[in-house]
């Protein structure tokens, strides 16, 4: 019988996924693009985000959305009827996008013919947090009729996000979302974060985020 | 469902660490976890036996380490802990500042392998 013994690791769990985000923000980084990771839960308005944003920037930035979805393709194409480059990657059950997938997904694409990729992430607050896709700006959008108590449920979703968009905004009348109470908590858990309260639907805050963005882009691109 | 895709990179770690140290069967594999995972050792244990069946690693047992959430307070240099689920105010337990960077929580290693 051989002997037992202890092996030293300390390795992240994840490290192969962290490996392959690397190799994704190297590619980008090459090609002067920029990446978004929109994540959020299903009804949150990810796609409805994306393609406001993209209707602010049209003929400003060259855009792509990187779609993930469990079965349908639905999101591509309303993407795609926007008149943008869409990728659909479906992941037939898994809950979240990994780098490899985005890897895949960016080979599909014209990148020199792009300034800004989107990727929407599979509606779920817990695995998108895990796993880094290798973009610059990772987004997470909470909406009114959600609550604000998924701070206290999904605190890491909360803590690894650079920017927080309040979706819904219109919906706050007659609701009892207590905004002060969440931007509190959102600084205290995550102090560098940027919060933009808007409506995808009444297009209320929406210029304010294309234009932050955009600048954010092209700072991206000095 | 949350446990699984970080499940099948410990098997593959597991699995690969041994190769790598001639190792022939996995006997346990310890993990450290930040609290701020939503991640349970029950489940974890669950998919692993589930998905390492007829690996070295089948029958190996999954020990979690669990990290607590600690924040560095800015003004006052010393660190706190907290419950960020049950909490409604995060402060410096020592001076009340709400100047803090976090300094563990969101863990995710395999720290130790036994292997025979």
């Amino acid at each position: 019988m051989d002997e037992i013994r202890l092996i030293d690791v300390r390795k992240s769990i994840l490290s192969d996924n962290e490996n392959q985000a690397g190799l994704v923000r190297q590619r980008l980084h090459s090609r002067h693009l920029f990446m978004l990771n929109v994540m959020a839960s299903p009804g949150a308005g990810k796609t409805s985000l994306i393609i406001q944003t993209i209707r602010r920037l049209r003929g400003r930035l060259r855009m792509a959305v990187i779609e993930g979805d469990i079965e349908s393709t639905v999101d591509s194409e309303k993407i795609q009827a926007e008149g943008v480059p869409a990728v659909q990657i479906r992941t037939a059950g898994a809950c979240h996008l990994d780098a490899p997938m985005v890897m895949a997904a960016l080979d599909a694409l014209d990148l020199e013919e792009l300034d800004l990729i989107f990727i929407e992430n599979i509606g779920n607050l817990i695995c998108p947090a895990e796993f880094d896709l290798g973009s610059n700006l990772q987004v997470m959008i909470l909406s009114v009729p959600e609550g604000d108590d998924k701070i206290l449920k999904y605190p890491l979703m909360f803590s690894i996000c650079d920017v927080l968009v309040i979706n819904k905004i219109d919906c706050l009348d007659g609701s009892d979302f207590n905004l002060e109470l969440l931007r509190r908590r959102a600084g205290e858990l995550n102090p560098g974060i940027q919060i933009f309260e808007l409506s995808c639907k009444s297009g209320i805050g929406i210029n304010a985020w294309s234009t932050w963005l955009e600048k954010k882009v092209a700072t991206n691109s000095n | 469902m949350h446990e699984l895709a970080v499940t099948k990179s410990i098997l593959k770690l597991a699995l690969d660490t041994a190769a790598q140290n001639n190792g022939n069967e996995i006997i346990s594999i310890h993990l450290a976890i930040g609290e701020m995972r939503n991640l349970e050792q029950e489940w974890i244990q669950r998919y692993f036996d589930y998905i390492s069946k007829g690996t070295k690693a089948e029958d190996a047992v999954i020990k979690v380490r669990k990290i607590p959430v600690v924040f560095l307070c800015k003004d006052c240099g010393r660190q706190f802990t907290a419950n960020l689920k049950e909490d409604r105010k995060i402060l410096c337990s020592h001076c009340g500042s709400f100047e803090y960077d976090l300094v563990t929580g969101r863990e995710l290693i395999v720290e130790q392998l036994e292997v025979r």
